[in-house]
């Protein structure tokens, strides 16, 4: 592949996604194009990115998808589920009894899981939450994940990484291959197309926010950025939830570490901002 | 070092989730059917059974129900291993007792994350 053309397509991506490619990750083009490239009928990787200059809208679009990395599971990492548990929802029940109210945002929210397993961790929470309007938003700028978030349609390996079983009798049913979310919880949750990189005050406030394992894939101004825009939208005693790999220490001010909660941030409000 | 019975008609899974299963940490200890299985938990609880629902002899649903009658048999933790993927015998399965369940094909991820939800990791 031509520099140039390797440069061009690197900042493509961050443009688009914020996705950082470095000139020794450039493999990863190889392995995540190369499919998109056949699909066109290219020769092969390199006719795929020396045609981006002057590639339309819906190219550039499925190349950044293409490159995005979509692992999702139920459950995943277990803890932050349990702290949103047994921490975060009830400071948010307390903080906000008399509006009844909560949003929730599952940042980058890839094939939906994360948003379903904090849909069927309130479900299990029951009697407690009657009463109470609920909003999780998941987005994501991969229309692909989206569709299959929407559908709630999983595999039989995807139910089988971190769903306790108990949960996928109570809120799966098999459709042939496939399992298939609840109604129920399919409700309880939105899904939308939304870029990160983004304005996202027209999205509205946020309780608390999901956002685990999408900062490392990006640049620390961009990381610093994105952290900023997030606790505009979030109040005063909102919650942030990331990666076990990222933190907010020496990137953002706007959060500060909860203490003992790993992977828990809260957002602080500095003087005159 | 807890340990793990490993209970398969199959010879070739039985090996698999042996080493699986020694990456974990595990002790093994294996048997063909549930008669077996039995056996061996009256000579010694195990920590863990993995079960195969259809063998021979003895299935794996009528043995962890007898294994759950014996003296001690509440304290291993039971994960299924078996090809049936219906919510009946899911169902069937935790009303008899079962902490978990795997659906076949299963890789280490799987059984890692199982192991991991109940305790055992």
């Amino acid at each position: 592949m031509r520099p140039e053309d390797f440069d061009f397509a690197a900042k493509l991506l961050k443009d688009r996604s914020g996705l950082v490619i470095t000139r020794d990750k450039a493999y990863l083009l190889e392995s995540r194009l190369t499919p998109v490239a056949r699909k066109r009928g290219l020769k092969g990787l390199e006719d795929l990115v020396g045609g981006l200059r002057t590639a339309g809208e819906d190219l550039l679009r499925e190349v950044t998808e293409a490159m995005t990395t979509n692992e999702s599971f139920f459950f995943r990492d277990i803890k932050p589920f349990e702290q949103f548990k047994a921490m975060v929802l009830p400071a948010m029940l307390a903080a906000r009894g008399s509006r009844k109210t909560l949003r929730i945002w599952s940042a980058a929210s890839s094939s939906g899981q994360e948003a379903y397993t904090l849909a069927m961790v309130l479900k299990e929470e029951g009697a407690k939450l009657a009463g109470w309007k609920i909003e999780i938003l998941g987005t994501d700028i991969s229309t692909e994940m989206l569709e299959k978030a929407k559908a709630g349609l999983y595999s039989q390996f995807e139910v089988q990484r971190g769903l306790p079983i108990q949960l996928l009798v109570k809120y799966f049913k098999k459709t042939s291959e496939m399992w298939q979310i609840d109604p129920a919880i399919r409700a309880m949750v939105q899904f939308r197309e939304y870029n990160l990189l983004h304005d996202l005050k027209p999205l509205g406030q946020f309780d608390v926010v999901f956002c685990r394992n999408v900062l490392i894939y990006f640049d620390q101004p961009t990381k610093t950025r994105v952290l900023d825009n997030m606790s505009r939208v979030m109040p005063d005693d909102g919650f942030l939830y990331l990666g076990g790999a990222e933190t907010v220490l020496g990137i953002s001010d706007k959060f500060k570490p909860v203490p003992d909660q790993r992977g828990v941030y809260a957002t602080t409000r500095m003087p005159g901002k | 070092m807890k340990s793990c019975l490993i209970v398969d008609d199959s010879k070739v899974i039985r090996m698999v989730a042996k080493k699986i299963l020694h990456e974990l940490s595990f002790k093994t200890e294996e048997a063909e059917d549930g008669a077996q299985a039995l056996e061996a938990c009256k000579r010694s609880m195990p920590d863990a059974v993995l079960l195969d629902w259809n063998m021979p002899v003895m299935n794996g649903i009528d043995f962890l129900r007898a294994m759950r009658a014996l003296p001690g048999g509440d304290h291993p933790i039971v994960v299924f291993c078996t090809t049936e993927n219906d919510i009946e015998h899911i169902q069937e399965a935790i009303t008899a007792g079962a902490n978990e369940y795997i659906m076949k094909p299963f890789d280490s991820e799987i059984l890692q994350a199982k192991f991991s939800q109940v305790g055992l990791l």
